[in-house]
């Protein structure tokens, strides 16, 4: 039997899996075209100025270096759409960090040493790169990222506080935060007359394609971009940047095919990163904890090069009846590199605030928080008054309450003491958009009876060929052995990046229709199939561009428990559960292990990963791996992922949510409530490092001035 | 300093000019005799000389453990060692971990079963790493997670404690951390 039962929702493994256990899986950087040379960056090495003169001659007399790009020679470029990419056309440093050169050599020991060797003298001036909420130039802009506007009003948010029974008024702070793809920014280029091909590691080949036209001034034609296999992106490779451009103004300075794999270290400063987010939030409540005034406001940067507003109070705007309520977004321009897209973009660290706010107005009212939440849920979308397509939020907080063993909890803080160690436990919930984009497709049924099926999906690790096929199988009512997919090549047709969780929405729905057409086809056709096969394709143009009646969101909730060392001040997340409503799953073994992945990353977020700017030298002081930690395996004891079945009509065609972020999303909030159970102290500013820690369990234990120091 | 810069680039003196050293090693069972730069790192012999580019390049700095392989059955970061060093020794990369080159390793098998990898970038450095902390298991290798009173020099028994401790020099940012767990136990005799 085919069909939905057994194709889609079925765990298939992932069709690219043997290739990546054994080497063969082929990244941006292994395509050793003959007369390869690779290339090397120079960063600039002050925060703000210009540069006034490059001296190439130490790089060019070292053995092996071919060239040495810079703003004097490289080719001129058209305007492109993401000013960021305008690399070696100026002599502006708009922060440190950002290239000045570029070196090409026989081999990566000669470009590395070619950089080094090149003298760069600047002009350099006066830089701003500390945000502060008091900053005089802060301002609103019209929208955040994803086009929300800045600012959303209901009411008497001011009046409704004041005269709440229940007052809440608190700061939250996110830091800077890195992507850290495993394998960094990278692109293999090369021109064969006129005609550009590049292998690079993005999440979308179209975008990339789209910027190098404007930029070489090609037509669409003369450029193919393939991304087979991408080594993680998590939004940092949503759209093109700069290695790209680099490379492929190498190749054509050279006449050689290049290879640019961005240095690790170089990474923070120009591939995006989540800017810092300054949180106030103001809940006014009655005893019971039903929320009447909800304030969420937040102030973040962006760089000179161009307007990123991280959208963090938008998720307030989706969560809980506040019949009166404001959300604001500020921005202050920094002398800083840009910020961009970060796992959830706006709703990680929005809701790391909210969900710390809940749980703080849980502990004032003295209300069970998951009750807390359940009693404060919406009947529609409360910021545009629309209905839910579904929300099932309770049901993710009963179902994961259920397997957390959250009965019978004693809230009062500090009730779990074992030895040196405070175990306590925590809840938040999670929210994320469900977006979706147009996209193209085509499904070819062949003579031997198998159906290659064509869509420019990037698989980042999410398994988009797997779920895509599934999606093709199902539509076709054929097995999925039948069916070839080939995804990840610009000359396919337009699709979506793979990000803001709509990748297998966008696809999938472009794949459901061609298969869907075809089926019709060939219902119709009589006798054999002609040696070509008979085809049939699709673009949603119309139907996924269309605007939706429904408000539509995936949620979820996140149980956490840690256990937090007294004498040393070190938080272990001993187990973090998760369960989802993200509408119908396709492929449950991809599905938990992007869940699982997201946690984890909610995970690092709590306790780890956090970036700072310096002040003096205005560059990221967690540059690399090594000081910027991300989690490893010893910090993941368990991450459990679980769905509730979720059927919504109005979606796509495979009744889907994305699944792609909301992973990350409250988890960071669980593990900071779990933290203030266990200690009693409330840690407003994340990572929850034990620094940090420890000098709130010695305040907690004796208050300012009573330690004699 | 002059600010000054040639017009047209002169055309570049042979890479050859810096150190070289002849160097033996068995790659996958293979012998290959190269000349090579003396700052070329094993794994940059690997990828760029070989064509062997299963270990990947995360870092460079040996922390982040993509570029692990086996240098004579122990786990390194390749991207530390030079090879110009490391004359005459046994490579296994994870190309060669698979019996007749259809056959998969049994960590590959395990690895593929339990979905232990998203964008597999980091995947090949997990398997070898694997490999190489099995066989240190094995050989009574302590670790930081191993009861200090447990007898020197016997076979360390892998508890989760210990495997994921043992492989935390191996960084995912995809978080298949569980899975890559679940896939090393199921090997484990």
């Amino acid at each position: 039997m085919t069909g939905t039962d057994t194709v889609l929702g079925a765990p298939a493994e992932r069709r690219e899996g043997r290739e990546k256990v054994t080497g063969a899986a082929r990244y941006a950087a292994e395509y050793d075209h003959p007369g390869r040379a690779l290339a090397w960056p120079v960063p600039a090495t002050v925060a703000r100025g210009r540069v006034t003169g490059v001296d190439a001659r130490p790089a060019l007399e070292l053995p092996g270096v071919l060239a040495v790009l810079t703003h004097e020679n490289a080719p001129r470029l058209g305007e492109p759409d993401d000013p960021a990419l305008s690399v070696l056309q100026d002599p502006r440093v708009p922060h440190r960090g950002w290239f000045v050169a570029l070196v090409v050599a026989e081999t990566l020991e000669a470009a590395r040493d070619g950089a080094a060797a090149v003298r760069v003298l600047y002009e350099a001036e006066e830089h701003h790169v500390t945000l502060s909420a008091a900053d005089p130039e802060a301002y609103v802009p019209e929208t955040a990222n994803g086009g929300y506007p800045a600012v959303t009003e209901h009411g008497d948010p001011d009046g409704a506080f004041a005269a709440a029974p229940v007052r809440l008024e608190c700061a939250y702070r996110v830091p800077p935060l890195h992507n850290h793809p495993m394998e960094p920014h990278t692109t293999t280029a090369r021109w064969d007359d006129g005609l550009l091909t590049v292998h690079t590691s993005s999440q979308g080949t179209s975008a990339v394609r789209a910027e190098l036209v404007r930029l070489f001034g090609l037509p669409e034609d003369r450029v193919t971009v393939l991304a087979e296999h991408v080594g993680g992106g998590f939004g940092s490779k949503g759209t093109p940047r700069c290695d790209v451009v680099l490379a492929a103004m190498a190749a054509r300075h050279t006449g050689r095919p290049v290879t640019l794999a961005l240095p690790r270290r170089a990474l923070p400063a120009v591939v995006g990163h989540r800017a810092t987010t300054l949180h106030q939030l103001r809940l006014g409540a009655d005893a019971e904890g039903r929320i009447s005034a909800l304030t969420h406001e937040v102030t973040t940067y962006s760089s000179r090069v161009r307007e990123f507003v991280e959208q963090a109070a938008v998720p307030a705007r989706v969560m809980y009846a506040a019949p009166d309520s404001l959300t604001r977004h500020r921005l202050v321009r920094l002398d800083v590199p840009t910020p961009s897209w970060m796992r959830a973009p706006g709703e990680a660290p929005g809701m790391f605030a909210l969900e710390s706010a809940l749980d703080e107005l849980a502990c004032a009212t003295g209300v069970d928080p998951v009750e807390l939440r359940v009693r404060n849920e919406p009947e529609t979308e409360p910021d545009s008054g629309r209905p839910f397509s579904s929300r099932h939020l309770v049901e993710c907080l009963r179902e994961g309450a259920r397997r957390f063993g959250w009965a019978g909890r004693d809230p009062r803080p500090r009730s779990g003491a074992a030895g040196p160690l405070l175990v306590g436990t925590g809840v938040a919930a999670a929210t994320y958009p469900v977006l979706v984009s147009p996209c193209v497709a085509s499904a070819r049924a062949l003579p031997d009876g198998s159906f290659l099926v064509r869509v420019n999906a990037t698989d980042i690790g999410t398994g988009a060929r797997t779920v895509c096929a599934q999606v093709a199988a199902d539509a076709l009512g054929v097995p999925p052995e039948r069916v070839r997919i080939e995804i990840g090549d610009s000359r396919i047709g337009f699709a979506p990046m793979a990000g803001g969780s709509a990748g297998t929405a966008s696809w999938g729905w472009a794949v459901h229709e061609a298969c869907v057409r075809l089926t019709r086809k060939l219902a119709g056709h009589t006798g054999g199939l002609p040696e070509e096969g008979l085809a049939a394709g699709a673009d949603t143009s119309d139907a996924a561009g269309a605007k939706s009646p429904w408000s539509r969101h995936a949620f979820g909730a996140h149980f956490a428990e840690v256990a937090v060392d007294t004498v040393t001040g070190e938080v272990r997340v001993t187990r973090l559960l998760g369960v989802f409503a993200a509408g119908r799953i396709l492929n449950p073994r991809t599905a938990r292990s992007q869940l699982v992945g997201g946690m984890t990353m909610g995970l690092g977020m709590a306790l780890t990963e956090g970036s700072t700017m310096d002040p003096a030298f205005g560059d990221f002081v967690e540059s690399d791996l090594a000081s910027y930690h991300v989690p490893a395996h010893a910090d993941v004891a368990s991450v459990e992922a679980y769905w509730v079945e979720e059927d919504d009509p109005h979606l796509n065609p495979m009744g889907s949510k994305g699944i792609g972020e909301i992973g990350i999303v409250g988890s960071a909030a669980a593990v900071g409530n779990a933290v203030h159970h266990a200690t009693g102290v409330r840690f407003r500013e994340l990572p929850l490092t034990p620094d940090r820690v420890l000098t709130g369990l010695l305040d907690h234990a004796h208050p300012p001035g009573t330690l004699g120091v | 300093m002059d600010s000054q810069h040639p017009s047209a680039a002169p055309a570049s003196r042979p890479a050859e000019a810096a150190p070289h050293s002849e160097t033996t090693l068995r790659v996958d069972g293979k012998p290959h005799t190269l000349t090579v730069d003396h700052r070329r790192v094993l794994l940059d012999l690997l990828r760029e000389d070989l064509g062997l580019v299963g270990a990947k390049k995360g870092c460079d700095h040996g922390q982040c453990g993509a570029c692990t392989v086996l240098v004579d059955g122990r786990r390194v970061n390749s991207c530390l060692q030079l090879a110009v060093a490391l004359d005459g020794s046994e490579i296994t990369t994870v190309e060669g971990l698979g019996t007749d080159g259809e056959e998969l390793h049994p960590l590959q098998r395990s690895f593929l079963e339990r979905d232990a990898f998203q964008c597999g970038y980091c995947t090949p450095g997990q398997i070898c790493s694997a490999v190489g902390a099995l066989a240190e298991a094995a050989s009574g290798h302590p670790s930081h997670v191993t009861d200090p009173a447990a007898p020197s020099g016997e076979p360390v028994p892998l508890d989760r404690a210990e495997i994921r401790e043992r492989m935390s020099g191996n960084l995912c940012r995809c978080g298949a951390y569980p899975r890559i767990a679940d896939a090393i136990e199921d090997v484990i005799p």
